[in-house]
C-alpha cells in the first residue's frame, strides 16, 4: 500500500509541529520516501529517540503501509532559521 | 517453544556485532540490509548476521525488542544502534568506526 508524500509530511507536523519536513519520493511509487525531519524538540534527545518520535507520530505506519521511510534527523538550533 | 525476546536477548548478548536483516551478508533480500552489509564490510567488522526472513518470531519480535519499526536493525555489544540510516550517518562521521573498535565490557574485565 502506498501513501501520499503529503500525509506522511501532514502526520509529522501533527506530532511535531514546529518540525520542517523535506520528502523525497525516491522510487515514484508512493512507498519509499526519504524524509528529513528538523525540530527543536529533538534537542536532548539521541538519534534512536529521533526517529523513534518520528515513527511515533507516523503510528505504526512504518514498516507496514510504508515499506521504506528512508530517515535523517537533525535538531534545528535556532528559533528562526532565516536570519 | 522459546519466548522470543529471550531468544532475541541470547542472539544479541553472545554476539558482539550482530545485525538483524532481510536475507544474508551474500545476499541481502532488501536494499537497506544490503546498505547495512557495505558499511559494515568497509570497515573490516567481523559481524553475525540474522537473517529474520527465516524466523518470522524473530521477525516481530526485534520489532518490538528494539521497539524500532524497520529492518536492519544493529546491535553492538548489547546495545542496539540503529536502522541503516543512522548506520550511515554513524559512518560518515567516524562514530561507527570508534563504537566497533571499543572494547567490549568482558575483555576489559
Amino acid at each position: 500500500m502506498a501513501m501520499a508524500a503529503s500525509e506522511v509530511e501532514r502526520l509529522i507536523r501533527a506530532a511535531i509541529p514546529d518540525a520542517e519536513v523535506t520528502i523525497r519520493d525516491l522510487a515514484g511509487d508512493g512507498d519509499h520516501y526519504a524524509a528529513r525531519v528538523v525540530s527543536k524538540s529533538f534537542a536532548g534527545l539521541s538519534r534512536i529517540q529521533q526517529h523513534q518520535a518520528v515513527y511515533a507520530a507516523l503510528g505504526g505506519r512504518v514498516g507496514g503501509e510504508l515499506h521504506a521511510l528512508q530517515l535523517e534527523t537533525a535538531v534545528r538550533l535556532t528559533e528562526t532559521s532565516h536570519g | 517453544m522459546a519466548d522470543p525476546k529471550e531468544k532475541i536477548a541470547e542472539i544479541v548478548d553472545s554476539n558482539d556485532i550482530v545485525l538483524f536483516m532481510k536475507g544474508t551478508a551474500l545476499f541481502p533480500q532488501c536494499g537497506f540490509s544490503s546498505r547495512a552489509i557495505a558499511i559494515l564490510d568497509r570497515l573490516g567488522a567481523k559481524y553475525e548476521t540474522v537473517d529474520v526472513l527465516q524466523d518470522p518470531e524473530i521477525r516481530t519480535g526485534i520489532k518490538a525488542y528494539s521497539d524500532w519499526p524497520t529492518i536492519p536493525q544493529l546491535y553492538v555489544k548489547g546495545e542496539f544502534v540503529g536502522g541503516s540510516d543512522i548506520m550511515m550517518e554513524m559512518f560518515e562521521s567516524g562514530e561507527l568506526q570508534e563504537l566497533l573498535k571499543a572494547p567490549s565490557p568482558t575483555d576489559r574485565a
